[in-house]
This record gives structure tokens, sequence and C-alpha cells, in this order.
């Protein structure tokens, strides 16, 4: 059981977290999507910290909790707002800003 | 043991990851992510480090997921697959590039090798999983970043109470 | 003496800089005592300096003032240098003299112009100009002057800008003189090649010392090259054939512009810088030939068009090309100095008959048709007489200036061996005593052919204008007396001497003892010519009226043939001016400009129009779509630092 395979693993729920956000339509959805990625990131720190014996990986994994937390509530406070001027919480129907 | 566990979970992990991605109702993704995070703290035990897995539990699936099935249940929860896609192109572009993702760091995953990383004498036996160091290592050498992440929470705060606030009507509208 | 030798350009530049900058907000008065005054000054200046310089004993009289190294390119020295010896002041003198007198007249005849300050600032300029011209001490700050007058000159024909003839003569001046300065210019490369510098002192002084390198040449060497390059800028300048067509134009300027710088000064430039080159041009024989017969041939060929011309401004013109032209026969045939001296008399009378013109034109309103004047003697007295004299002293008549002047080269001509040179030239000064008192008959004599209404306005000028045209008139009376034939017996030819320093005359065959009765013989030749025409003007326009048109009508074809001036202009136009505006209008125009360079312009803006409008695209305001390059472009990172790096 060596380092290398939660480091697998991380990359896959990585991948697999990115594909999400190009792919799906559903703003929420997409800030799920986002939540993978993090998840995989500390998973990431974990496996060092374990691996190295230190404990710094930990410490980093909690500062990225908070700043996932409160990253999400701005996330999905957005979303409200979306919701309420424009009627849909579709990625795609948001895209005054272009040429 | 510690293999067939990890395998078990990576599993549980990936499909679950899989499924959020796979279900058309973001509230059936939402759930299917409140597993994902479950079965990563069941791997945080396995990587010695209780701690870490029950706040794993208490704040991300228990509140942040909590956070999302409110803002789920007040807009529109179970809406299928909405409006026509406007760039079908990334059906096929997303995947690939994931893939290629992949490829390109897969190297760095294999050959790891731990003999070059700097290690402290508890490597591989030592005890991370204390509560005490932990708590020693974030209130000594990371003191300011801890100060500063509640500032960053403060500022969350305030900021989500200002987008979400509802527009007065003319007059006294209710 | 010396000491205050810049101040004589730079007063009337100071004169021109305050008139053009400020002259619009200045009443009329400070205006004209602005120009008068520099010009005044000026003249004053040259006098103290004339004086100053006859002090010296006359081997001394060759000053170099120099003021500052203006250009030092490795080889190439051009220094800011003013050459004062007998010739520079001599034209000195004539330039200032006259210049301030005509400044005086303008007061007079401009006062009622809208652009008074325009005209006295670009006449201030003109004579800063014309005097860098003639103290300069090296070819180059004398080309300075010579473009600066051109320019002058272009302006001032130009003044009424409105008028779009005048334009066009303006242009056509400026264009004729150009590609003479072609010939000077490279005339002047030429001496720099030779000699390596361009000093006039330096240059002449190499000339004498190498008798080796630069002997009287036989044929065609580089000293007759350069002498011919730097006549071609000449006949630009002074408006001999080929170049002379823009004269005649240039009197759409102000009649005060055509008096000076179209009579006196400015197309003398060329004969000054002809005499200059003495050295130069008394070794080579063939370029004197050149300048001689091109001179003669002017000279007959423009009184000729002055029989038929009916412009009263229009006949000075062509008088000037042909008097030019007499300049030119006195260079060529190596009488230098009697080439200046007709300079300076033809300065006094045909400045004298500019300004009498202007005055005749002023009272007349407007009227510059000879056919439509008559019997002004009566309205005009002093105009009248003031004209008949200059009349008489450009007809050589003795003892006004013209006689002696015109006589010395004629004189000049044959005893130097060039008889044929000088049977036309007595026939041109038959044909200029004809031509000028058919114009003195037709303005002042005779009955009156205008209109009821110009005879309410007709008055003599005012006095700012007929003082400057008696001062003049005085001049031409007295003038000759400078330079008194031998023959006479009182004395030597003064003005001669005075300015043998300056000339390389030494090589030049002289007139040799030939006795001076027959010199007094050819003397008296000239005058009777002068007055057969006079007689022969008299008989035509004041006793038999008629006869003029009589003579026209049986001449039919040729009489139009010299009417329309030999339609010369009309040649040039259909050899080299309407082949040019073609070329530059199809080929430069439509073509390189409009085609290509706008083309190239306007594609670039257009290609990158149409390139940004595709580009665009992508920026399509689609989140997801950002994403996936943002993705793509860490992925290609990323491979390149994983698999292309070892």
């Amino acid at each position: 059981m060596d380092i290398n395979h939660y480091l697998i693993l991380s990359a896959l729920l990585f991948t697999i977290g990115t594909v999400g956000v190009i792919l799906k339509r559903n703003v929420i959805s997409v800030l799920l999507c986002i939540e993978i990625m993090l998840n995989a990131a500390n998973l990431s720190f974990m496996a060092f910290s374990r691996y190295l014996g230190q404990v710094h990986g930990q410490v980093m994994v909690f500062f990225v909790m908070v700043v996932a937390a409160a990253e999400a509530a701005v996330g999905l406070a957005i979303a409200i707002v979306l919701y309420r001027n424009r009627g849909t919480l579709s990625v795609d129907d948001a895209d005054t800003m272009k040429w | 043991m510690e293999t067939l566990f990890f395998y078990i979970l990576g599993t549980v992990a990936l499909a679950a990851a899989i499924g959020v991605l796979a279900f058309r109702r973001v509230f059936y993704s939402a759930v299917a992510l409140i597993i994902c995070l479950t079965a990563v703290a069941g791997l945080y035990l396995l990587l010695n480090a209780p701690f870490m897995a029950a706040v794993q539990i208490i704040v991300y699936a228990g509140a942040i997921m909590v956070l999302f099935l409110f803002v789920i249940m007040l807009l529109d929860p179970f809406s299928g697959a909405i409006h026509p896609d406007k760039l079908r192109g990334l059906r096929v572009i997303g995947p690939l590039l994931g893939i290629l993702g992949l490829i390109a760091i897969f190297p760095a995953l294999r050959a790891y090798d731990l003999g070059m990383a700097p290690r402290s004498p508890q490597a591989l036996t030592g005890d991370t999983s204390s509560v005490e160091l932990l708590a020693e290592t974030l209130f000594n050498h990371y003191l300011l970043p801890f100060e500063v992440t509640s500032v960053l929470i403060l500022v969350a705060i305030i900021g989500v109470v200002v987008l979400a606030k509802r527009e007065k009507q003319d007059g006294h509208g209710h | 003496m010396t000491d205050f030798l810049w101040l004589i350009p730079l007063l009337p530049l100071a004169g021109s800089a305050i008139n053009g900058l400020i002259g619009r907000r200045l009443p009329k008065p400070v205006i004209s005592l602005v120009a008068c005054g520099s010009a005044g000054l000026s003249f004053l200046l040259a006098a103290l300096t004339f004086f100053g310089l006859n002090s010296l004993p006359a081997a001394e009289r060759h000053i170099v003032e120099t003021y500052f190294t203006w250009i030092a390119s490795g080889d190439f020295i051009a220094e800011a240098q003013f050459l004062l010896d007998p010739l520079s002041a001599v034209m000195l003198l004539v330039v200032t003299g006259v210049g301030f007198v005509i400044h005086i007249y303008s007061i007079g005849y401009m006062h009622a112009e809208d652009g008074y300050y325009r005209f006295f600032a670009y006449l201030n300029l003109f004579l800063f100009s014309m005097l860098i011209l003639v103290l300069a001490g090296n070819f180059l700050l004398m080309f300075v002057g010579w473009e600066g007058v051109g320019l002058c000159s272009y302006l001032l024909i130009g003044y009424y800008f409105e008028r779009r003839s005048a334009g066009d003569a303006g242009k056509k001046a400026f264009i004729v003189n150009r590609i003479g300065d072609v010939g000077f210019v490279l005339g002047v490369l030429l001496i720099f090649l030779t000699f390596g510098n361009i000093e006039f002192t330096r240059v002449f002084h190499d000339i004498a010392a190498d008798t080796q390198r630069f002997p009287v040449e036989a044929g065609a060497g580089i000293l007759t090259a350069i002498a011919l390059l730097l006549f071609i800028g000449a006949t630009g300048k002074s408006a001999q054939i080929p170049l002379y067509v823009w004269l005649p134009d240039a009197m759409e300027g102000p009649t005060p512009v055509s008096a000076l710088i179209h009579a006196a000064t400015m197309v003398t430039a060329g004969v000054y810088m002809v005499v200059r080159c003495s050295p130069i041009f008394s070794r080579a024989p063939i370029a004197m030939e050149v300048v001689a017969v091109v001179g003669v041939i002017t000279a007959l060929f423009a009184a000729t068009i002055g029989l038929a011309q009916t412009d009263i401004k229009r006949l000075l013109a062509y008088s000037t090309v042909s008097q030019l032209g007499y300049m030119f026969v006195a260079a060529g045939v190596g009488a230098f100095s009697a080439g200046i001296f007709h300079l300076m008399t033809h300065a006094f009378f045909k400045a004298l008959l500019f300004l009498g013109a202007g005055s005749v034109i002023h009272a007349m309103s407007g009227e510059q048709d000879l056919l439509r004047m008559g019997g002004l003697r009566r309205h005009t007295p002093i105009t009248y007489r003031t004209m008949f004299i200059a009349a008489l002293a450009i007809s050589g008549i003795p003892p006004f200036a013209g006689f002696f002047s015109k006589d010395e080269i004629l004189w000049s001509a044959w005893s130097r061996g060039h008889s044929i040179i000088w049977i036309l030239g007595l026939l041109t000064a038959g044909l200029t005593a004809f031509y000028m008192f058919r114009l003195i008959f037709l303005t002042f004599h005779g009955h009156e052919r205008f209109p009821e209404e110009t005879r309410h306005h007709l008055h003599e000028s005012p006095p700012s204008m007929t003082l400057p045209l008696v001062i003049l008139a005085i001049l031409s009376v007295v003038g000759g007396l400078v330079g008194l034939p031998p023959w006479l017996h009182l004395g030597a030819n003064q003005f001669e001497h005075y300015l043998e320093p300056s000339l390389e005359l030494a090589l030049l065959p002289q007139h040799g003892a030939v006795s001076h009765s027959v010199e007094f013989t050819f003397a008296v030749i000239s005058v009777v010519v002068a007055l057969i025409g006079i007689a022969l003007a008299r008989w035509i326009y004041l006793k038999r009226p008629g006869l003029s048109d009589t003579i026209a009508a049986r001449m039919g074809r040729l009489y139009r043939l010299v009417f329309r001036k030999y339609l010369v202009d009309e040649a040039y136009d259909f050899l080299f001016v309407n082949p040019t505006v073609k070329a530059s209008t199809g080929v430069l125009w439509r073509t390189v400009d409009i085609a290509v360079i706008d083309g190239a312009v306007n594609g670039t803006g257009h290609s990158i129009r149409t390139a940004a409008g595709i580009l665009r695209h992508m920026q399509s305001g689609l989140i997801r779509s950002y994403a996936a390059w943002i993705l793509a472009g860490l992925l290609i990172m990323l491979l390149y630092l994983t698999f292309m790096r070892a």
C-alpha cells in the first residue's frame, strides 16, 4: 500500500470533477463538481501527510475546507440571484458577456 | 486489509463522483456527492486521520451539502435537462480533455519516489493522527492564516447576505 | 567697417519676422515703418560699408567674414561666410537702394490691400534672401539666397492668391526656376568634386594657382562643364532661353513686385553669379560662347515679342528678358564689368518703368491694356515725364544711363571679334527703342481711348508713389556717369576700374589698341539706330494711327505668331507639362497612391477587421466554452512539460 494508489485515485476524482465542470449545464451542478475537485485535492494532501509523517498536509486540508465552505456559500448566492433575474439555472443562458 | 478497504472506498467514491455527473436531476447529483464525501471521509480514516474524517463529515457532508440541498430545494429541484445544449461539441471534447489530463500527469503519479522527499522519523509509523499535534501546528505555525480565514468567512457571510437580499418593491410591497 | 556686415541682411529679416508674425494686428503706418525702416537702415549700412571698403587700397578690397561653421560633415565643410569686395559692394548698393525706393512706393500702391502686412513681410524676406545671395562667400550660401529669392518670388507672384491665374503663375515661376536649379546644384557638386571645397576665395585661388590643371580650355574640360551647368541655373533665374517663360506670367503679382524682383534684383542674380565666377568662365571659351549666343538670341527674340504686346506689364517683362540677354552677352564676350554696369543702369530705368506702369494702372483704375489708354500725359504729368526719361535711357540715348552701359556692351562684342553678335545686338537696340516708344506714345500721347467712367477717377499718384519715380529718374539720368567710356577723354572708365579686383580678366583677349575714334563711331551708330527706332514708332503710332492695324492685317500669320509669343508656352505644355500631368494622374496617383498605397493600408485594416470578425466568435459568453479553453491551454503546457522536457 503505497502512496501511489491514493495519488491515482485523487487524480481520477479530479478528472471527473473537471469534466463535470465542462459538461454540466446547471449552475448548481457545476458547483457540485467543483466540490469534487476540491475533495480530490484534499485526498492528495492527506495522503502526503500520512506518508511523509507530517501534519502540515492536514492543516492544509483544514484551510481548504474553510475556503470551500465560503466559496460554496457565495456561489450559491450567485446562483440564487441568477435564478431570480433570469428564471433559469442554465449556464448557457447567461451569455451576455460576449461580442 | 487496508488494501481491501481502500479499493472498496475508492470504488464507492469514484462511482459516486460519476454519479454526480451522470444524474440529470440536480437533487440526485447532490445526494451522490454526499455519498462521495462520505467515502472520502472513510479514506481519511484509512490514512490514520480520524479527526479530519470527522471534520469532513461534519463540515463538508454536514454543513456545505446541506446548504446545497437547501438552495436546490429553493430553486427548481427536480427539473430535468434544461434548455438545448448550445455547445454539443463539448460532449466529446470534455472527456477527451480529461483523458489527456490524466495522461499528462500520469508519469508523475506512478514514479513517485518517496525516498526523495523529506520525512520525519515517524514516517509510516508516525502518529499523525494526533489531534494535539494538529492543534499545535495549526495554532503555532499557522496562526495568521487561521485568523485570516475567519475574516474570509466574515466577508463571505456579508457577501452572501447582500447578494441574496430581495429587492424592495415599490411602496411597501409584500 | 565689416563689423555690421551681418546686419545688412538681418535687418530686413527682422522686419519680415515682425510683420509676418504680428503684422495682422498692427496698424498700417507701423507696418510701413517697420518694413521701410529696415530696408532703409539696410541701405544706410550698405552705403557705409561701400565707403568703408573704398577707404582701403584697391588690392585689399577683398574681405571674408566668417561667422560660424554651418556644415561640417566629413570632408565637406560649409561656413556661414560673407565676401565683401567691389562686386558685392556694388550689388549691395543696387539691391538695398532700389529695394528701399520700391518699399516707399509700395506704401502708396498697396495701401488699400487687406494683406498689407503680408506683402511687406514677403518683400522684406525677399530683401534678406537677395542680400544673402549677394554677400555669400561660398556656393552653398549663395544657393540658400538663390532658393530664398525663388521662394519669395513664388509667394509674391501668388500674392493675389484668390485668383487662379496668380497661383498658376507662381507655380510656373517656381517650377521653371527649379529646373534651372538642377543645373546649378550639379555645377556646385562638380566644383566640390574638383576642388574639395566650395568657397569662392579658395576655389578661384586654386584655379589661378594651378595653371597645369586648370588651363584655358581649348575644348570641353571640367571648367567648361562647371560653367555650363552653372549657366543653366542662370537661364532659369534670369529668364533666358529656354527657361524664360515664367517671367511674363509673373506679372500677375503686384507691380512693385514686378519692379523689384522681376526687373531690378532677382532676375539679375544669374548675371551676378556668372560674373562672380569669372575665373571659371574665362577659362572656358566654349561656355562663354554659349552664354553670349544665348544672351543675344534671347535679347532679339524677346524684343520681337515686345513689338506686338498690348499689356503694359507684359511688354515690360519681355523687355526685361531682352535686356538681361544684353547682360549675358557682356559676360559671354568677357566684358564682365560692362554686364554689371548694365545691370545697375537697367535696375534704375526698368524699376522706374515698372513703377511708372503701376502708377498708370493705378490712375486708370486697373486697366493694363495699351490699346485702351492714350493721352495720359495731361492727367499724370509726373508719371509721364519720368517714364519718358526711362524710355530714353533704355533706348540708349545719351547722356542717359542706358546709353553708356549698352554701348559698352556692343563695343565689347565688336572689339573682341563677335561681329554677328554686334549686329544682332544693334538690331535689338533698334527694336527696343521702337517698342519702348510705342508704349510711351500709345499710353501718354494721342487720343484718349478709355471710357468716361475711367476718366472720372483719373488722377496723378500720391507723393509716396511719385517720389520714388523721381528718384529713379534722376538715377537714370546720372547713373551712367560712373562708367564713362575712354573716348570722351574724361578719364578711364571708373566703374570698370573699380570692379577689376573682383574679376578675372587677364586671360581674355583685351580690346587692343584700337583707336578711340573707331569706338566713337560705333557709339554714333548705336544712337542713330535708336533714333530711327523712335522715329519709326512716332510715325506709326502718332502720325498715322491706323497704320499699325494695316501692317498687322497684312502680315496676318506672322503677326499672330508674334502676338502669341511664338506659341512657346503652348509647345512646352504639349511637350512637357501635359505628359507630366498625365503621368502623375494616371500612374502616380491612380496606380501608386490609390491602388497600391491606399490599397495596402485599407487592405490591412480590412483584413484585420475580417480576421477579428472571425475570431470574436470565440467570445461567445458561454463559460463552458471558456472553461474548456482554459483546460486545453493548461493541458498543452502540462503535456509539454511532462514529455518534451527531459
